[in-house]
């Protein structure tokens, strides 16, 4: 059997980015300015806004967080998936709106593709390109095979890809695309003709999210016709692990914003937090976030400690992580009481993520059905 | 080779072949007589002498106390007692039955009493051969703990007790007690002191000591009466007063959250030949694959399959989170994990036995000495046993009060 490091690979070096990161996305991105930034407008039939902090892009940048997993051979740092899942959760914190997460996700899928296009791919992500997946269907399903777009002899491809992530955000998408070879992975600019973006109204307004439609548009081929679905599933441990990990910081988030309120708001001549009808959910909500946290830790360390074991490792931390996310965001507006279902405090905000996050890639129940028939076999 | 040994030092690396060669020729074998899931359930002479000869066998061969200093009887190394316990649950033997002595009075004794006190009570607890239990709890003193009635009253160099204990298990075999009083009644917290008392000596002379019967049917607990008791006052631990200090250090290592390694063996079927180890999702899942459900097994079943797989990753957790808590770098605050280890562990064993004894249908019904009781009737006493465990030790809406004051910051519920 692999072995994994103690540490679960947390080295000097991925702590001080994560203290870094913590500390560059608390100065820059407070509730209160999230607040200000993604909720001044509560018109529900507003434009679908796309609200992000484009000079705050930049320095992440500068500061190398998209090079973290590109491999030094192609212009990265080379860190490993810990690196990436550490920045997830500390984005997680603040429900950061930004194209990282679907930067890092594409990172892992292109880690998986063996091409030199691959590889361009990786350069330009190491210099900043933001890059989204667009490997989801119009019914959602989350299974490397599906997908509704077709690549045609010339290599151009037609149909449509659905629930793609943070799309308007990034400048390029890895689009799945099937042949009568099978499935392939191809780089489309935003840019590209006959791309079509129709963003999604969606309910969390720290992410964008939109459906693209193909229409002869011009393809970069990163993984041949055949090879794609393997290479998704090469990344599926990572894609996990980056939505947990956000879950996982957002939780905790939660907890620590209601436990201050619990401590500060007097009813019946007490602080909410003496009552233990409040107290000892706050504690099992803890516990649930602890249990999310070690697994995702866990998951992460082995996609490069013990790849064979990470699949099954990260459907374990994608499913607690996904209910602890339903669990920690329902008693945060519940205990925050009459304010806590106003527009007006920031609880909502994290709320929102976590209902989006919970459900990517599948919810708790959907990993438990596949790992009981990784652990179990399949049912009769 | 696993992770632990990895990162064993030459020295631990010697220590584990060392234990590995001596467990390979050395394992007490198949029980003569029947031995009970845990220790605590020992009420069988027979079984507990038999467990008895299998730690002071362990005990001799270094693997018992090996972090404690040569003086009181032990091994006189550092950081080597978990990897005795490794290569001890990996050999399968049984458990330890002194589990009260080596897990809550040795840690306490060490860190608390006078030196001669530690040399004339820590070789004989950690062999084995003086059994130990707790007198902490009182009928009107559960999860109130500092509302001990029973009283030590000082009579020149001893102290005289008077008093009531109970749920006291292993009392019936047990040589000496931890005990915690009052020696006054003007202040609750400071009034309290802590004492090590020899009750088999006494029994007829000042300790009495009843068996009081689980809900199980088993006995393993009693109560234990003391009427004008005398006991020198060199079995004192820590000063007069300071009872409740002394008695936090004895609660950190029952939750699992003190600085000594507690010794461990385990790993052995119990209950005759059932084979059936009550906490293991493996043992639910063969139990699931030879009973069947609407039609099909119960391991096919997508509700049960959902519930078994859940209780898995609850595993996975209390595994990862102990990993976890060893990196200060990874935790938040340092005991935000080690006070959570005996709520989540008897939790999760509950709720383990509890989808298991589901499992079995019907046939769940039928009581351990009934020959169709399938497992030998193992998950439904598991099951009631392990309410045992959820209230002990503090029970675990007590430690959700901790853990939300000490570690959450929330105000305190009383």
């Amino acid at each position: 059997m692999a072995e994994q490091p103690k540490n679960f690979g947390f080295g000097e070096d991925e702590v001080m980015l994560r203290d870094s990161a913590r500390k560059f996305l608390s100065d820059h991105c407070s509730s209160d300015t999230l607040h200000r930034m993604v909720a001044s407008d509560f018109n529900l039939d507003r434009p679908n806004d796309c609200v992000w902090d484009q000079a705050l892009w930049q320095q992440i940048v500068d500061l190398g967080w998209t090079a973290v997993c590109v491999p030094e051979a192609a212009g990265g740092i080379g860190m490993p998936a810990v690196a990436a899942i550490a920045l997830a959760e500390e984005v997680g914190r603040t429900a950061f709106p930004s194209p990282l997460i679907a930067t890092l996700s594409a990172t892992f899928v292109l880690n998986a593709c063996d091409s030199a296009a691959a590889t361009d791919a990786l350069t330009a992500i190491a210099g900043g390109k933001a890059t989204a997946l667009a490997l989801t269907n119009a019914e959602g399903e989350w299974d490397s095979a599906a997908t509704d777009v077709r690549v045609d002899a010339d290599g151009r491809l037609e149909g449509l890809a659905a629930f793609v992530q943070d799309a308007r955000k990034c400048a390029q998408f890895i689009v799945s695309a099937r042949s009568d070879a099978g499935v392939g992975l191809y780089l489309v600019s935003a840019a590209a003709d006959g791309l079509t973006l129709t963003p999604d109204s969606v309910i969390d307004l720290t992410r964008d999210q939109a459906r693209l439609t193909f229409k002869q548009v011009d393809a970069i081929e990163l993984a041949a016709p055949g090879t794609g679905s393997a290479a998704i599933d090469a990344a599926l441990p990572g894609l996990l692990s980056l939505v947990a990990a956000d879950m996982v910081g957002a939780g905790e988030w939660l907890l620590q914003t209601t436990v201050e309120y619990a401590k500060t708001r007097v009813q019946f001549d007490r602080p909410l937090g003496f009552f233990q009808a409040v107290k000892h959910p706050l504690v099992n909500v803890m516990l649930q976030i602890d249990n999310a946290k070690s697994l995702t830790y866990h998951a992460a360390c082995a996609i490069d400690h013990e790849p064979a074991e990470a699949l099954r490792l990260a459907r374990m931390a994608k499913s607690e992580a996904s209910d602890m996310a339903v669990f920690s965001s329902s008693r945060a507006v519940q205990f925050h009481g009459g304010i806590g279902f106003t527009w007006e405090c920031y609880v909502h905000l994290f709320f929102k993520r976590q209902m989006h996050s919970q459900v990517l890639y599948g919810d708790a129940k959907y990993q438990r059905a596949l790992l009981a028939d990784l652990i179990m076999g399949k049912a009769a | 080779m696993s992770e632990s040994e990895r990162k064993d030092s030459p020295e631990q690396a010697q220590f584990r072949s060392q234990c590995q060669a001596w467990l390979a020729n050395n394992h007490p074998g198949k029980p003569p007589v029947t031995i009970p899931q845990g220790a605590l359930e020992l009420s069988d002479p027979d079984a507990m002498q038999w467990l008895q000869q299998w730690q002071k066998a362990a005990y001799d061969a270094g693997m018992i106390g090996c972090d404690y200093p040569v003086e009181v009887g032990g091994g006189g190394k550092e950081g080597h007692q978990g990897i005795a316990n490794q290569e001890m649950q990996r050999a399968k033997t049984p458990y330890l039955p002194n589990i009260i002595g080596m897990g809550m009075a040795a840690p306490t004794i060490f860190f608390h009493a006078q030196e001669d006190v530690k040399a004339e009570l820590l070789p004989k607890l950690l062999s084995g051969e003086h059994i130990w239990c707790q007198g902490f709890s009182e009928p009107g003193a559960g999860s109130d703990l500092a509302n001990q009635q029973t009283f030590a009253e000082k009579d020149g160099d001893n102290w005289i007790i008077n008093g009531h204990k109970v749920w006291t298990s292993l009392a019936h075999f047990a040589d000496w007690m931890i005990l915690l009083c009052r020696t006054d009644k003007s202040d609750k917290y400071n009034g309290l002191s802590y004492f090590v008392v020899p009750i088999k000596s006494a029994l007829g002379k000042g300790v009495k000591v009843q068996p009081l019967i689980k809900m199980t049917g088993q006995t393993g607990f009693n109560e234990v009466l003391f009427e004008n008791l005398v006991i020198p006052d060199r079995y004192r631990l820590d000063a007069v007063g300071a009872g409740w200090k002394v008695a936090m250090t004895t609660l950190a290592h029952e939750r699992g959250a003190g600085p000594l390694v507690t010794p461990a063996s385990g790993g052995m079927a119990t209950e005759g030949e059932t084979g059936v180890s009550v906490s293991s999702v493996g043992s639910l899942i063969d139990l699931a694959r030879s009973h069947q459900r609407l039609g099909k097994t119960a391991a096919d079943d997508p509700v049960l399959r959902d519930e078994i797989i859940k209780l898995m990753i609850r595993r996975e957790s209390i595994q990862q989170n102990n990993r976890r808590s060893a990196v200060a770098e990874l935790t938040d605050h340092p005991m935000r994990i080690p006070l959570q280890s005996k709520l989540v562990s008897t939790e999760f064993n509950q709720d383990l036995a509890e989808v298991a004894y589901r499992v079995e249908g019907a046939a769940s019904t039928l009581n351990r000495n009934d020959p169709n009781a399938p497992a030998g009737g193992q998950w439904p006493l598991a099951y009631m046993n392990s309410f045992g465990v959820t209230i002990a030790a503090g029970a675990n809406e007590v430690q959700r009060n901790i853990l939300g004051e000490r570690v959450l910051g929330l105000p305190k519920s009383k």
